[in-house]
């Protein structure tokens, strides 16, 4: 044990932040994440736009600050992760530590794989033509799976994931990706090597260079043409949408995930910081900058997804005004764009035989191309992609968006990681002579071999299976539990007290008000309606079988039974910690309270005994 | 004068020859989109421009088709629309009434197809021989996947970095055990840190009760 001794007493000296600004930085790294590029501006345009952001700004004032506060400040006081946080509480409540470090490994091990994903899409921006720009020319025959569907498709599920066409069909692991995913490892293990020491210098780059990525991005996609049609879309809004509960629902759980609580890596990165800290402001700094970002971010993205849109309808136009002009033997360019409805009106009224026979795409609709909606790795791997090589100097483009999709990543993984870390080097359960390097590097190496699974076949359907059940549910739950820890069991005034020791002032109405009352019951109902739309149909699955009849279309397969069986226990085994705890601390503090009256020897001195 | 009348005879012959029709089993109907390809700086389509394409067309025949002299006046070419589309045949240059077959045709075609694009600054795509699919460029396969390269320079760079960083904390590790002793037993009882208020340390360990040999058991 290292530290110093001060009459008799050992004085364990605890890592700490080199300034505010590391601290603050790696904070808002960890909530800033890939959610907010390609989720947020997602749900925008679903939900109608600019109506979106009143839930959302509701929500976050609401429900994502006082947790985001909650969590910096007990942190902070107790100065221990989430592991000892808890127990120190309440040993009932130990569990709560142990599931949030539970649900913080299952989150490394699937968020990682994305993250080898953008590798292999960054390692390969450094080819001309960009691979994903054509199909691959074979000797004999041309590609069935790419020409029925597009390069791009091609290039993210078969050349990426060779992916099979099923969940059960695990396939064989695929060597390319196994190398980018161990790698994604190893560059997150030079980052995260010495704990926050490492950490604080990497998030210097970490944290901001995204922020440059996306201003580069968002002046240069605002000179694109069709830019302003997508943001006039994404940014007009849709009032009526604001009356159905789902937008609210999924506002309240955007909020939540986005900020990162419930995962025990605040807990661990404010506990490294000094006992007299303003954590009010930091909390609310960070609150808000997760937010701020979303929304700079939903600008380049949907002015780049406005372009896309723009090219999909000018190429539909121009293949019908060729179709046209060659039929009715016209001067080339005599039909254009802008005069392309007036024209079909006249050859439709004068030569309506051979009008009939000219076969033109009805589907030419700019607004239909703007309601195509992605999300999550649609949007990055198959909609990007397609925008970049549109774009001149395609490869700076992709080179740049991929290293802040990384940079977002990975400052996200060390706020996962150190939920993990932090929690076990609290315990002391590992021997001294074992350096905290090694063990580390022990701690992600098994890591990376249980990730190995996503480097199957069918590994984007797992990562799916992991996205959508351990990063939800138990986030709720223990979210819930953290609220009723902190305010009911440590009780109001015991933290009051805390906060003022902190901060010199204690925390206002508003603050205790969605402590007590407003924030548990908006967890409790979005829990609720969670789960209860989550149970009402046997989830579904979108599969990639070019064997399907309506291919290039994703099949929707419904998952096994023995994968249901997963998806539980990925929700349960998380949360059940916190019963069988606080069930196994009461039973011995029953027996020794019964062991205590038989036997009460006045040496023994219960004070110090777990 | 006299060469001018001749000229436009030959020209009027050649246009009026009944074999060249449209939808003709001899020969193809070409499109060209000059406008679309060059926009501004697109050419006026007139007579040089169809005598360059026929001459062009004859180039393309003799590279195919070896040792048979092919003249401009071989190439037929009929039904000139606005669109600048038209049909034109091609007849033997040994004997006038006898039209080379398609397959000839189109093969000589593809042989040459880049170097009649570039004499009228078109692509594929622009200068359109319907029925005649343009081959497509092979893509150039790198001996290397270039994937490869950057994936073997920034996992160099991550694997030098992490041996360099371990072999330092173990250095300094080494260092700090070497030089240990001599300050420890000063340190034990006599250094006082001042301890600010709040600013304590984490984790405080009450020695007494320790299994640390260091101190007597109770």
């Amino acid at each position: 044990k290292s530290g110093v001794v001060i009459a008799g007493w050992l004085m364990e000296e605890r890592p700490k932040w080199d300034n505010k600004a590391q601290y603050l930085l790696t904070c808002i790294g960890f909530a800033v994440g890939l959610g907010n590029v390609w989720r947020f501006p997602y749900l925008c345009q679903i939900y109608g736009g600019g109506a979106f952001l009143i839930p959302y700004l509701i929500a976050l004032v609401f429900e994502g600050l006082p947790l985001l506060y909650l969590e910096l400040a007990i942190g902070q006081r107790l100065r221990l992760g989430s592991v000892g946080v808890w127990n120190s509480i309440s040993p009932l409540l130990g569990g709560l530590g142990i599931a949030s470090s539970i649900v913080s490994l299952l989150v490394s091990l699937f968020y990682n794989t994305i993250l080898a994903w953008v590798l292999w899409y960054f390692f390969h921006s450094f080819q001309n033509p960009l691979p994903w720009s054509s199909c691959p020319l074979n000797v004999n025959r041309y590609n069935v799976e790419c020409e029925k569907s597009t390069p791009v498709d091609y290039f993210w599920y078969r050349e990426t994931l060779n992916i099979t066409d099923d969940i059960e069909i695990s396939g064989s692991l695929q060597w390319w990706m196994v190398l980018c995913l161990v790698s994604a490892w190893f560059i997150v293990y030079i980052c995260a090597i010495k704990g926050i020491d490492s950490i604080g210098k990497a998030v210097y780059v970490t944290s901001t260079f995204p922020y440059l990525v996306l201003t580069i991005f968002l002046i240069y996609a605002l000179t694109l043409p069709g830019a302003t049609d997508g943001l006039v879309y994404l940014f007009t809004p849709e009032w009526s949408t604001l009356l159905n509960p789902q937008v609210w629902l999924d506002a309240a759980t955007q909020i939540f995930f986005s900020l990162s609580v419930a995962f025990g890596g605040l807990i661990a990165f404010s506990s490294y910081n000094t006992e007299r800290n303003n954590c009010e402001r930091d909390a609310v700094l960070v609150g808000v900058i997760n937010s701020a970002t979303s929304l700079y971010a939903s600008i380049p993205v949907f002015s780049i997804l406005g372009f896309k849109a723009n090219n999909a309808f000018l190429s539909c136009i121009n293949e019908n005004i060729l179709a046209l002009t060659n039929e009715f033997e016209m001067p080339d360019q005599n039909i254009t764009v802008d005069n392309y409805d007036h024209w079909v009106n006249y050859l439709n009224q004068t030569y309506p035989d051979q009008f009939s026979k000219v076969p033109l795409n009805d589907g030419c609709d700019r607004q239909k191309f703007l309601d195509e909606s992605v999300s999550g790795t649609g949007l990055a791997f198959i909609a990007f992609t397609e925008a970049v090589i549109a774009m001149p100097g395609s490869q700076v483009w992709a080179i740049l968006f991929f290293v802040m999709l990384f940079s977002l990543g990975l400052s996200s993984m060390f706020g996962n990681m150190e939920g993990v870390l932090t929690p076990i080097r609290d315990l002391k359960v590992l021997p001294k002579w074992l350096p905290d390097e090694i063990f580390t590097a022990i701690v992600f190496i098994l890591c990376c071999a249980v990730a190995l699974i996503f480097a199957l076949g069918s590994g984007n359907y797992w990562v799916e299976v992991f996205n959508s059940y351990v990063g939800s549910v138990p986030l709720l739950i223990i979210a819930l539990f953290e609220l009723i820890g902190v305010i009911y069991i440590r009780g109001m005034k015991t933290f009051s007290d805390d906060i003022y020791f902190m901060t010199g002032r204690r925390p206002n109405i508003f603050w205790k008000a969605c402590w007590m009352v407003i924030s548990p019951l908006l967890l409790l109902v979005v829990f609720i309606f969670y789960v209860a739309v989550q149970a009402r149909k046997h989830p579904t699955y979108p599969a990639w079988n070019p064997d399907y009849v309506d291919f290039p279309k994703t099949e929707t397969k419904s998952y096994p039974d023995w994968v249901f069986a997963i998806i539980v226990l990925l929700c349960s085994v998380p949360v059940i910690p916190i019963p069988l705890v606080a069930i196994y601390r009461l039973i011995r503090r029953i027996m020794r309270r019964s062991s205590h009256h038989a036997d009460s020897n006045p040496y023994n001195n219960y004070a110090f005994e777990g | 004068m006299l060469d001018k009348i001749l000229f436009l005879l030959c020209l009027a012959s050649a246009l009026a020859d009944e074999r060249c029709m449209p939808d003709t089993p001899h020969g193809f109907q070409v499109r060209l989109s000059i406008k679309t390809a060059l926009g501004d700086e697109a050419y006026v389509w007139n007579e040089n421009e169809m005598f360059l394409f026929r001459a062009s067309l004859a180039f393309a025949m003799r590279n195919h088709m070896n040792g048979q002299q092919f003249e401009v006046s071989n190439i037929i070419v009929c039904n000139e629309t606005m669109r600048v589309s038209f049909w034109f045949i091609v007849t033997s240059p040994l004997d006038t009434s006898q039209l080379i077959d398609q397959e000839n045709v189109e093969a000589a075609i593809r042989q040459s197809r880049n170097r009649i694009n570039s004499a009228f600054l078109l692509t594929d795509k622009t200068l359109e021989f319907v029925d005649i699919l343009p081959t497509l460029a092979t893509l150039y396969t790198h001996p290397t996947p270039p994937w490869l390269i950057v994936f073997g320079v920034v996992m160099g760079a991550v694997g030098a970095g992490i041996i360099i960083m371990l072999v330092s904390s173990v250095v300094q590790k080494k260092r700090k055990t070497n030089g240990k002793p001599q300050d420890k037993d000063d340190d034990e009882e006599t250094r006082v840190k001042t301890v600010e208020n709040g600013d304590a340390h984490d984790g405080v360990h009450n020695m007494s009760f320790s299994e640390d040999e260091r101190f007597t058991k109770m």
